[in-house]
This record gives C-alpha cells, sequence and structure tokens, in this order.
C-alpha cells in the first residue's frame, strides 16, 4: 500500500454567519489516485479543494500534502507550496489574458526560479505531448475553450507537482471539448499522476478518476472505492 | 431611502479602498490648495496689507523735544492734509548690550547690539501704526521692554538689555516681539521709561505718527509733512520718514522672495487639479462594469450620471472637509514664517480661500466624475460589462513579449510591461511624478540659491574679523537694523550686518570709540597663521545723475576674496577703478566700462565702472573701490574694520583668542568671521520649502497610490492566478512596485529638467523684482550628482505611492482574489 499523500483530519470551514462549508470532514488520498469530489452546488467541493491547495485555512483541523502540513503555512511558504506542489485546473482556465500561451505555461516554472532554457523546452515538450504546441506564440484569447484548458493543463504539469487539482474542469467546455480533457486526465494518471478532480458532473467522474467522494452540505456521504465504481 | 441613493450609498461602502482614496486625496489638495492660496494672498502685496491693516503711519515725525512742547506737537494733529495723527511719543535712541553669554562678541560674554529708536507707548492697538505683538505681551511697566522682531541680535523673550552708557545703567527685561508695519520704533517702553534711557546733556526725543487724506505719491506726502512742519516751532522737526520710503524697502526686501512662493502656490494648485481629475476619473471608469450591470436593469446615462457625481462626491466632501481643517493647521505656522519673511505680523488664511478651495475641489470633481461617467453611461450595456470584466487585453503585448525575454525575475519582467497595457493611467502616474520631482528639484535649488544669496550678501568670506571703531563693530552678526530713517537717508528696513558686512553701517552712525590703525595691522602682521587680510573703510558721497547720498566703501588690501560675488565684469585691481550693485547701475543709467563721477566732500572723484557686485545693501546704492581712489578727498579716512583669512591648517579659535590677547590693549576684538550670515531667514525659507515640497510630494505619491490601487483591483484576478501558480508575497510586492519604476525613472527624468528649467526662470525673476541681477554662483546651484538624486527621487515617490497598494496585493488570498471577477 502506498503512504497518503493527501490527509485531511476533522477538517471544518465556515464562511461568516453562514452554515459550515466543511464539517469535521476526514479525507485520505493515496499517491496514484484520481479522485472525484462531486457534490451540488454550495455543498463544499471548492472548499475542499482550496484548502487542500493551500489557497484557504482550515477552522479547525489539519491538512496534509505530501508530508508537509499546509494548514500552518504562512502566505510565502504556502506559494512556494503551491509552486513546488500542485497544479491547479480552474473551470475557466485562469490564463493570463495578455500573455502568449508559451508564456502562460512558462510563469509557475519561472517563478520557482527555473532557468529560462530549461523551462521553454519544458514547456514546449508538454505543450506538444498536449497538442496545442501550434498555439505556443499565440493569446488564449484565440483559442477555443478545450485548447484553453489542454494549456491550463500543461501550465498545471510545468514544476512536475506531485498532486494535480481541477476544480471543474470541463464546466465551461462543450461536450466534445469536455471529453478531449477528461480523457486528458485519465492518460496523466496513467502515467502515475494524482489528480483530485471537483465536479458535479458524474460523467467526468466516471471516464476519469478511480475513486469518487460525495460532499452534501459539508459533510462526506459517500467514498465510493474502485471495486465499488468498476 | 430612493433607488439612486441606494446605489450610491452601496458604491460607497463596496468601493471602500477607492473611496478612502478619494477622499485622502482631497484632503491633501484641499490641504495643498488652501496653503497654496494663502501663499498667493500673502505674497500679493504683503506690505500694502500690512500696512491697511495695522492702519501705518504714512508720515512718521521726529521732533526734538526741547523746541517743542507735547502740547504744540499734538495740535499738529491739525494741520491741513492730516486726517488723523497718534501721539506724541517720547523717544530715545540708545545702544543695549545683551545678557547672551559665549556668544564671543562681547568683552565680557554678553554682545553690543545696535543703536535703536525707543519709543515710548502705552497702548499698542490704538490710534496710528497698530503695532503688531508676534510673541509674549505689551510693556506694561518699567523694566520692560518690546523688541521690534528682528531689530537685534538674538532677540528672544525673556532676555535682559543693559544700556551701560545711561545714568544708572538701567536693564530692561524683553517681554515681548512686535512688528510695525510703517517701522516708526525699534523697541517699545512705557512712556514713564523713556525718561531713564535719556542721556545726559542730550534732549529727549518726540515720535508723532499721521496718516494724511492723500498718501500715494512722495510730493503729496511731502506737502503733509511741510504741513505738519508748519505748524511747530521752527527747528522742532529732527527727521521724518514717508510710508514710501518705507514700503520701497520692505518691498525690495520681499520682492526675493514673492516669485518664490508664488511658485510654489501655483505648484500645489495645479497638482491639487491634476491629481483630482485623475484620481476622479480613474475611479469612475474602474466602474464601467458596474455602470454596465445598472443599465442593463434599467437606468437611464442620466441616473448613472447623477450616481456617479454622488459616488464621488460623498467622499470628496468629507475629505474637502477634513483638507480645509488640515490646511488651516499647516498654512498658520507656513504662514507665521511668511510673516517673519515679509517682515509683517498676522498673515492669516483668507476666508476666499477657504471658500474658492471647496467650491474649487468639489465643482471639479463633479465635473470630472460627470465627464466620466457621462462617458460610461452613453456606452453601449454591453460595450460597459465587457469593457468593465477585463482591460483591453490587445494593450501592453508587444511590451509583455519583450518582458518576457529579459534576464530579470519573471516578477520584474511582469511588472515592467504593466504600464503599457494601461498607457493613459500610466500617463496621469507619470505627470504626477512629474510634478512631485519638478517641486523637488525646484525647491532644492531655490534652497541652495537662496544659501548662495545670502553668503553673497553677507561678504563674509574671511576667517576672523576685527571691528576697529563704532557700534557696528560690535554688533553680532546677522543682526539687522529696522530704525527711523535717518539724517542721511538710510531706509529704516535696510539691513546692517556688522563688522562682517562693513557696507552695511548706517550713515551717520556715531564712531564712539577709535584705535590706531596701525598697531592693529601690526598686531594682525605678527600673528603666526595670519595668511591674507584687507581693511575696509566707509564714507557717503553723491553721484552725478543720481539723487540722494550713496555709501562708498573703501578697501586697503585685495578684498576679491571677501565673498563679494561678481555678477558681471571683474574686481577692483586698483586705484580709480569702482564695482556697483544692479541698483546702482540701473539708477545712474550705467553700465560696465563708464565712469562715473563722486562728489565726496567737495572734491570730485571719477572712477571707471569695471565689475557689477551681488548686494543689497543701501538699497543697493554703494560703490566699492580702493581706498587710495579716495585719497585726494578723504586723505584721513580710517579703515573701519579688518578681515583676515588665516592659514591653511590653522586654527581658527585659537588663532582668534591669541589675536584678541594682542589687540585688547588697543581696544579692539575680533571675531570668527562665519558665524552664521542671515540664518534666520535661511532657516525661515529651507523650512518652508521644506513644507511645502513634502506636500506636494505627499500629493503625487497619492496621485501613484491610485492609479496603482486602480491598477491592482483592476487586476485582482490576475492576482489570483499568480498567487495559485505559487507567487510569494514578494513576488507580489515585486511585481507591483515594478510595475510604477519605469513610469518613476520617465516622470524624474522629465521632472528635473523642468525643475531645472522652472528654477532658471525664477530665479532671474527673483532677482529682478528685487531689482538686482543675479551672478551665476546662484543661478547654477545644481551639480550632476545632485541633479541624479534628483531624478531618482521620482522613482522613489512612485516607489512610496506604489507600496501600499502592493503590500494590499501580496496580503489578498488567493482563493478570495479568484473570486473577485
Amino acid at each position: 500500500m502506498t503512504t497518503p499523500l493527501i490527509e485531511l483530519c476533522e477538517v471544518s470551514r465556515k464562511y461568516d454567519d453562514g452554515p459550515p462549508a466543511l464539517h469535521d470532514t476526514s479525507l485520505t488520498v493515496r499517491a496514484g489516485e484520481a479522485v472525484a469530489i462531486l457534490g451540488p452546488s454550495g455543498s463544499g467541493k471548492s472548499t475542499l479543494l482550496n484548502l487542500i491547495a493551500g489557497l484557504d485555512r482550515p477552522d479547525t483541523g489539519t491538512v496534509t500534502v505530501d508530508g508537509v502540513r499546509v494548514d500552518g503555512l504562512g502566505e510565502a511558504a504556502s506559494a512556494r507550496y503551491r509552486r513546488d506542489r500542485i497544479g491547479m485546473v480552474f473551470q475557466f482556465f485562469n490564463l493570463l489574458d495578455d500573455l502568449t500561451v508559451a508564456d502562460n505555461v512558462v510563469l509557475s516554472a519561472q517563478l520557482a526560479g527555473m532557468p529560462r532554457g530549461e523551462a521553454r523546452r519544458r514547456a514546449a515538450e508538454l505543450l506538444g505531448t498536449l497538442g496545442v504546441d501550434r498555439h505556443a506564440r499565440a493569446y488564449p484569447g484565440r483559442l477555443s475553450g478545450g485548447e484553453r484548458q489542454r494549456v491550463a493543463v500543461a501550465r498545471a504539469l510545468m514544476n512536475r507537482p506531485p498532486l494535480l487539482l481541477a476544480d471543474e474542469p470541463t464546466g465551461a467546455l462543450d461536450s466534445a471539448s469536455g471529453e478531449e480533457v477528461g480523457a486528458l486526465l485519465t492518460d496523466l494518471n496513467a502515467d502515475g499522476q494524482t489528480i483530485v478532480v471537483v465536479t458535479h458532473d458524474p460523467a467526468l467522474a466516471r471516464s476519469c478518476t478511480s475513486r469518487t467522494v460525495r460532499l452534501v452540505d459539508g459533510r462526506i456521504t459517500e467514498d465510493v472505492r474502485p471495486e465499488a465504481v468498476r | 431611502m430612493s433607488v439612486l441613493g441606494r446605489v450610491v450609498r452601496s458604491g460607497v461602502g463596496r468601493r471602500r479602498v477607492q473611496t478612502l482614496v478619494i477622499g485622502l486625496t482631497m484632503t491633501m489638495a484641499v490641504t495643498a490648495a488652501v496653503l497654496g492660496g494663502s501663499l498667493l494672498v500673502a505674497s500679493s502685496a504683503p506690505f500694502d496689507h500690512a500696512f491697511a491693516r495695522e492702519h501705518g503711519a504714512h508720515l512718521s515725525v521726529q521732533f526734538d523735544a526741547r523746541r517743542a512742547t507735547a502740547a504744540r506737537l499734538s495740535a499738529s494733529a491739525d494741520a491741513p492734509g492730516v486726517a488723523e495723527a497718534s501721539g506724541p511719543f517720547g523717544t530715545a535712541t540708545v545702544t543695549p548690550h545683551t545678557d547672551i553669554e559665549g556668544m564671543g562678541g562681547g568683552m565680557d560674554g554678553g554682545i553690543d547690539g545696535v543703536p535703536m529708536t525707543v519709543v515710548g507707548r502705552a497702548e499698542p492697538h490704538t490710534g496710528v501704526d497698530l503695532v503688531a505683538l508676534t510673541e509674549g505681551r505689551w510693556a506694561e511697566r518699567p523694566g520692560e521692554i518690546v523688541i521690534s522682531d528682528g531689530s537685534q541680535p538674538f532677540p528672544s523673550l525673556g532676555r535682559r538689555l543693559t544700556f551701560p552708557a545711561l545714568p544708572g545703567g538701567p536693564t530692561l527685561k524683553v517681554v515681548g516681539l512686535a512688528r510695525s508695519a510703517s517701522r516708526t520704533g525699534d523697541a517699545w517702553v512705557v512712556p514713564a521709561q523713556i525718561a531713564a534711557l535719556t542721556p545726559h546733556g542730550r534732549g529727549a526725543g518726540y515720535e508723532m505718527l499721521y496718516r494724511l487724506t492723500t498718501a500715494d505719491t512722495a510730493a503729496r506726502v511731502a506737502a503733509g509733512r511741510r504741513a505738519v512742519t508748519a505748524v511747530v516751532p521752527a527747528g522742532a522737526v529732527s527727521g521724518a520718514q514717508s510710508w514710501l520710503t518705507v514700503k520701497k524697502a520692505a518691498d525690495r526686501e520681499t520682492a526675493l522672495f514673492v516669485p518664490f512662493l508664488l511658485a510654489f502656490g501655483v505648484l500645489g494648485l495645479v497638482m491639487s487639479v491634476l491629481i483630482v481629475g485623475n484620481v476622479v476619473a480613474g475611479t469612475v471608469g474602474a466602474g464601467l462594469r458596474r455602470i454596465g450591470i445598472l443599465k442593463a436593469i434599467g437606468f437611464t446615462p442620466h441616473q448613472v450620471v447623477r450616481a456617479y457625481v454622488g459616488q464621488a462626491l460623498v467622499p470628496a466632501a468629507i475629505g474637502t472637509a477634513l483638507g480645509v481643517v488640515a490646511g488651516h493647521l499647516a498654512t498658520v505656522p507656513v504662514l507665521s514664517e511668511t510673516a517673519n519673511v515679509y517682515g509683517t505680523g498676522g498673515l492669516a488664511v483668507a476666508p476666499w480661500v477657504d471658500i474658492a478651495a471647496v467650491a474649487g475641489a468639489l465643482g471639479l470633481v463633479a465635473v470630472t466624475a460627470w465627464a466620466a461617467a457621462w462617458r460610461a453611461g452613453r456606452l453601449r450595456t454591453v460595450d460597459a460589462l465587457a469593457v468593465g470584466r477585463t482591460p483591453s487585453p490587445g494593450r501592453g503585448r508587444r511590451a509583455g513579449r519583450v518582458s518576457a525575454l529579459l534576464p530579470f525575475p519573471r516578477p520584474v519582467g511582469l511588472g515592467l510591461a504593466r504600464p503599457f497595457a494601461r498607457p493613459a493611467r500610466s500617463a496621469a502616474m507619470g505627470a504626477a511624478i512629474v510634478f512631485g520631482t519638478v517641486a523637488v528639484t525646484f525647491a532644492v535649488g531655490l534652497s541652495s540659491s537662496l544659501a548662495e544669496v545670502m553668503e553673497a550678501r553677507a561678504h563674509d568670506a574671511a576667517d576672523v574679523t576685527v571691528g576697529v571703531s563704532g557700534p557696528r563693530n560690535s554688533m553680532a552678526p546677522g543682526a539687522k537694523s529696522q530704525g527711523a530713517e535717518n539724517q542721511d537717508g538710510e531706509s529704516p528696513g535696510a539691513k546692517t550686518q556688522g563688522a562682517k558686512n562693513p557696507s552695511a553701517q548706517a550713515p551717520g552712525a556715531a564712531k564712539e570709540t577709535e584705535a590706531d590703525p596701525a598697531a592693529i595691522t601690526a598686531a594682525i602682521d605678527s600673528q603666526p597663521g595670519t595668511g591674507k587680510y584687507y581693511g575696509i573703510a566707509t564714507t557717503q558721497a553723491t553721484v552725478s545723475g543720481a539723487a540722494g547720498v550713496i555709501s562708498v566703501v573703501a578697501f586697503t588690501g585685495d578684498a576679491s576674496w571677501g565673498g563679494y560675488d561678481m555678477v558681471s565684469g571683474r574686481w577692483i585691481e586698483g586705484p580709480g577703478e569702482a564695482v556697483v550693485p544692479t541698483p546702482f547701475l540701473t539708477a545712474t543709467d550705467t553700465r560696465v566700462g563708464d565712469t562715473v563721477t563722486l562728489n565726496d566732500h567737495g572734491t570730485a572723484v571719477t572712477v571707471r565702472i569695471v565689475g557689477e557686485v551681488l548686494d543689497t545693501h543701501h538699497q543697493g546704492m554703494e560703490v566699492f573701490t580702493d581706498r587710495v581712489t579716495l585719497a585726494a578727498a578723504e586723505p584721513d579716512l580710517q579703515v573701519e574694520s579688518h578681515h583676515i583669512a588665516v592659514k591653511a591648517g590653522t586654527d581658527v579659535a585659537a588663532y582668534t583668542d591669541r589675536l584678541n590677547t594682542a589687540l585688547r590693549p588697543l581696544g579692539v576684538t575680533a571675531e570668527n568671521g562665519r558665524v552664521g550670515n542671515n540664518s534666520g531667514t535661511v532657516a525661515v525659507l529651507n523650512s518652508l520649502t521644506a513644507v511645502l515640497t513634502l506636500m506636494l510630494v505627499a500629493v503625487a505619491g497619492l496621485g501613484v497610490l491610485n492609479g496603482v490601487v486602480l491598477d491592482t483591483r483592476e487586476r485582482v484576478r490576475d492576482l489570483g492566478i499568480h498567487k495559485a501558480l505559487g507567487m510569494t508575497p514578494r513576488q507580489t510586492v515585486v511585481m507591483v512596485v515594478t510595475s510604477v519604476v519605469m513610469t518613476g525613472l520617465v516622470g524624474g527624468a522629465v521632472g528635473v529638467p523642468l525643475g531645472v528649467a522652472l528654477h532658471g526662470w525664477i530665479m532671474p525673476a527673483m532677482g529682478h523684482s528685487a531689482g538686482l541681477n543675479l551672478p551665476e554662483s546662484v543661478i547654477a546651484v545644481y551639480r550632476t550628482p545632485e541633479l541624479v538624486l534628483l531624478a531618482l527621487g521620482g522613482l522613489l515617490i512612485a516607489v512610496l505611492g506604489a507600496l501600499p497598494p502592493a503590500g494590499w496585493a501580496a496580503r489578498t488570498r488567493s482563493a478570495v482574489a479568484l473570486r473577485t471577477e
């Protein structure tokens, strides 16, 4: 059995006076797993993802990723943690409109201090692998949704992170593009990449993950292991 | 509350940072406007305003008490042409000795002052010439004295003045400092004190102050004087002073500073307008998406405009109110110092300055907000929504590509490319930086120039000065005399500066002691460490083509090193040559190379003008020449002071002590030559400069702050992406600050030459206002390293303005930023 890559222990998070977004949630993800977090709008999916990514902090409980206690990190340490261990893919791509595709992809590597030549080579390799290398000098605004999400995935993989987090990666795509992205995530997981996907699309969960965690009102109501899914 | 009201309230409440920036900007801008406007008002005919406020005397006449009774003098108030009169006030002319220890000027540790006219006056605020107290209180009993501010060395409350030459050596305590616009006295005591200040053998005097029915020309004032003279006994009038003479002297003194303060006032106002316009337009422009939403739900363009004008006016009104308060707090001390510079009292913020600042500021906000909102309101709703969501992605792409290739860390490259994405905003920030840099450059130049002017005026390059005769020689450096006009025509406003400033001796001042000049020079020659020295003798003469008496300063030895700054030509090299100040050339309609004939004690002395020197004493009506030039006219003309430069490496203090030991038997003293030169005025101007510069720099910094705030708010999603990708807070700060680096550098590079040009324009104007041509040493004050530092000042303004929003950007949580689209 592989060691846990993600460990959430009795994590709670509450915003202002509303009900808890997450309530005493515990979750363990092992390296190499592909996990889908499913649930309706407002169930706490994105909060869970943000906590794992170090974009947010729990009110109580602990979050440990790749041996790092994420919930105790300061802003700078949190940034370095994301840079080194996390790749993120967003629903609306979150590409920088005024940078070319290639510049978007190399950005995280450059922030980490990777030499420029090495970063360019790595970006070209990833863009080629993901089939968007012909757009390297284009601006994101000229690409289709599926292409933009491929670029976003390339950017997320730039620093070879042990964990790839995807927040509704197909939410802004048509069905064909969505299927492409799903296949891409499946391939990545097949190569050993640990993936956590937040989605409300059961089809995506089925196609590219081996485990499904269902959240309702901030609580895990279902955690379906591979055997049950398949 | 109406729908519009709710929109305004929510807009103000939701956009707290921009609301705060508008409020803060308005506070600073209105503060600067109140200050600038007040300076403009104060600098507009300061003497005339002070004279009117203080109900000044058109004519002040001194009488010999032995020849006229007080009753006869009171009756002169009914003389033809006299509208109002005050007096008679008893007067006495005395020389005080102050109790300052350790100043090195006197034989016993204290110092002797200059002769002064003391007036016995019970009440300062009635009748003609309302004397303005600047510190302390009026004299209420014998033993107390109020000194004219600046008339004596080191005047300060509580100091004791003794009069050793008077019977009983009375001692008076300084209880107040005051200013008289009419300059009708150097000090005031209660009337009962005057008798104790009257030396044996000399009759006491009286002073009458008159306001005339018409006094706008010298002829009318002279007619008034004749009318007064006609009603008093013959020979009773011992002297008289026209307000026009005082005004001329005062205007000449203040003229030097008026353009300086005017320039700052105008800069303050222009910057206020620029920054307010920039901030409001930028803030409204940043709300385009919200405007699009308002239009989408049914707001008409007019409602949008009204909503946004209201949204801008709420914080602007609060900021303006705070600005008026802050403006008064900042302006009162500045005006107090300005009053010192102008020699007037009681300057205050004019109510209409407040009204104009408030109306102007709010009007500007309303117009700017209206124009920006009108443009937004006329946009198609879909365009407003689209434009407001993200900035045009087309701009700055090339810069972005180039920056990616630069060998800098990526946050630096991203920051450097940023100004190209928002060129108009960058230009507005650049303009603020340019103005700030202009202000700093201008201020630094003016400060240096004024220091040069003061140094040039003082002629105090000597290390040690030996006074030989007369009260002037024991006077402290930097002292000013503001006594009443004397028989020889010296104006009351003229400044005298003691031994270091030999040309400034009041003509006609009694020479109370005489020492053997040969013995003094022998003592100087015998001192180890004596380098070079020259002597000065002064006399008076008339000159063909000019009215009145002029002062002639005659040198023994080479005085070219003595701190006489040449405007043109050269220094005198031998007998028959002279250098003169600009006013002399103007008054005699001569130029360098011409000859003029001096009438010295009935002997015509022809001199050739070989140079134009910077000198403001005696209103510039002076001639500097070699003593041999005057040998035929005044063979017995005695040297009054010696000015010594010690050899390199000589301890000046020890040299002075040794020389004083040698000179003590001769009854004269030596003092260090560079104790100070009018440092009071320089200090006042420097402090004014510092306050005004700080204010303008703060306003410029706010302009940058606003631009960067708008930029970071607008790009909060991008910030979130960067942070999600691993940008640390420090990298975020670097990126945001770097985004203004180029603007700061360019602003500095543009602002410095403009500041130098402004200085090059204002300084000669200041000189010309005072009737002077200024030497190159006064105008060309900037050094290359200084200019480089000043240019970097633009960068500093930009960085300081960008740091607060950079800190905010660094602290913003990624999750929040990503949600804030």
